[in-house]
């Protein structure tokens, strides 16, 4: 491509883009509104999946520590806890804060409020990194010594249920979005042939006077281009207050501010990129599905 | 007898790599080939029954015939459009019948097309509608701006180049269509009915146009039904009958019967 080709492609790109203002209006609207929709639904499943991490943190496993072994011994054990796979933090709790924790438990109940402390054994509460292996970890941390086969309690009923909502959110995102997309290409491609339809007849003069495929689609993918660059920039900020009203409905609403929400200044950078691509390629993709039919002349 | 052997094979091997690449050299054929020409449209319908014509360097011709003679499969056969189902073609040194889908651009280059329909871009002035034809083959900024002015003044229209089509009258279009055809200096026009939706004196004007055209060098084919206007000429006319040649001469339709 020569230099006056590339600005000539540029301008008529620009040009074309205006000159069929209604078509370029549908196009842009079409795109913005299916990158909201896609937005949208993605930072939702970023806010799910951010708050079942969260609770997953707080599914702690217990490590009871032999009884034969003094306060100091069990806290020794910390070095080889922490060297165990999965294993993030491991937080020692004497016999004696494990007792007034349980007593205060049951406070109304005067039959544990009797119990002495050396009824309880110190005793490790477990944060995993991912507790999708809290069975290799258990089994890990019941081969130390000083802890012992049957001395970790682990929630593997209540982390396999964790697993399985992340997964199912997981596959149900992906193909929510997946779908999403294809109908957006889709909506668009048409949107882009109806005005490419508009201009069959420069096309076939084109093909008529000699142009090369090359040359007739060039101000066409710049035109896609442009529009999904538009579009994307324009979705962008719409996505912006969008998620800023939710999120401060959410903090003044009673009922669901307990739920915490990811702040749109630590994912901006990602959704502005990921708008400005998925516009540039929805536009150029659309643009390009388009005039494929109007070049077999 | 030996180089007559040897001079066979080198013309057989060139004929089939012109074949093959869809190049043919210029040496020995017409501007116009066409030999033994079958087309076959997928719906059954055959347009051309071994149709055979020839049009040297140079030549004005007519190529006339009724509705469903075939004509119009001839020119897009002439300009890429379709393949023939049999028989070969050769247009300005390419050979139709195994050109490649990258060598049609650079064939349409070579042969300027003039339709009944005019068929400018409405939205843009004359003088943009000749800037679009000659972008789309890559020409420069100097390039236009020399050539434009140069075929309008053939066509007797550099005073309208900022006029849009629709302030033309049904002749100063065709003339525009013309200077278009004519931009990218091509070996042949070929004019598809173009004096159709003129009226009997801006069609004559337009066939004159044509034939100073021709006098500068460049081949002319026009296809049309007008007899008045055909025989007004004394030019090669070409007559085509259910897919076939059924005349072939000069004055006026039919003069000479194969």
């Amino acid at each position: 491509m020569n230099k006056h080709n590339f600005f000539y492609f540029i301008r008529e790109g620009a040009v074309n883009m205006f000159s069929h203002g209604f078509m370029s209006f549908a196009a842009v609207g079409i795109t913005v509104a299916c990158l909201l929709i896609m937005g949208t639904f993605t930072l939702v499943a970023v806010n799910a999946n951010a708050m079942l991490a969260d609770l997953e943190s707080k599914n702690q496993m217990l490590a009871f520590v032999d009884k034969s072994l003094s306060e100091q011994e069990a806290r020794a054990l910390e070095k080889d806890i922490l060297a165990v796979d999965n294993v993030t933090k491991a937080t020692f709790i004497s016999n004696e804060e494990a007792a007034k924790t349980f007593r205060g438990k049951y406070e109304d109940d005067e039959l544990f409020q009797g119990l002495p402390d050396d009824n309880f054994r110190h005793r490790y509460a477990i944060d995993l990194a991912d507790i999708g292996y809290m069975r290799q970890t258990k089994e890990a941390l019941e081969a130390l010594p000083g802890i012992g086969k049957g001395n970790v309690n682990a929630y593997e009923d209540e982390a396999a249920g964790f697993i399985t909502i992340r997964n199912v959110a997981g596959v149900v995102c992906v193909a929510l979005i997946a779908v999403l997309l294809v109908v957006s290409v889709f909506i668009i491609a048409n949107t882009i042939k109806l005005t490419t339809f508009d201009r069959r007849d420069e096309i076939a003069i084109m093909k008529m006077v000699g142009a090369t495929n090359g040359f007739i689609r060039w101000p066409f993918v710049y035109e896609g281009f442009l529009l999904g660059l538009f579009s994307a920039v324009i979705g962008f900020f719409l996505q912006w207050g969008l998620y800023e009203a939710v999120v401060r409905s959410v903090a003044t609403n009673d009922t669901i501010n307990l739920i915490t929400v990811v702040p749109f200044e630590n994912m901006w950078t990602y959704v502005a990129a990921v708008f400005a691509v998925a516009g540039m390629l929805i536009g150029v993709g659309g643009s390009l599905s388009a005039i494929r039919k109007f070049l077999q002349v | 007898m030996c180089i007559i052997y040897k001079c066979s094979i080198l013309s057989f091997l060139r004929d089939r790599f012109s074949e093959y690449f869809g190049l043919a050299g210029r040496e020995g054929y017409g501007m116009i080939r066409l030999t033994d020409v079958v087309k076959e449209y997928p719906n059954g319908t055959h347009a051309l029954n071994g149709l055979s014509m020839e049009i040297q360097d140079g030549e004005f011709v007519f190529m006339v015939g009724p509705s469903g003679s075939g004509k119009s499969t001839v020119i897009k056969l002439l300009i890429g459009e379709i393949e023939p189902t049999e028989g070969r073609v050769m247009v300005n040194g390419f050979s139709l019948r195994n050109i490649k889908e990258w060598q049609v651009p650079h064939l349409r280059r070579t042969v300027g097309i003039i339709f009944q329909d005019f068929r400018l871009i409405e939205h843009k002035t004359v003088y943009d509608n000749m800037v679009f034809a000659m972008r789309a083959v890559g020409a420069g900024p100097k390039e236009i701006k020399k050539r434009i002015p140069y075929c309008l003044n053939l066509v007797g229209l550099e005073n309208k180049s900022r006029r849009l089509p629709s302030e033309l009258s049904g002749g100063e279009q065709q003339r525009v269509a013309i200077a278009r055809a004519l931009l990218n200096n091509p070996s042949t026009i070929i004019a598809d009915e173009p004096t159709g939706n003129l009226d009997p004196a801006r069609s004559l004007e337009i066939m004159r146009l044509l034939e100073r055209i021709n006098a500068l060098g460049t081949t002319v084919l026009v296809v049309t039904h007008e007899k008045d206007l055909v025989n007004r000429f004394d030019k090669r006319v070409v007559m085509l009958e259910r897919g076939r040649v059924v005349s072939d001469g000069f004055g006026y339709y039919g003069r000479r019967a194969l």
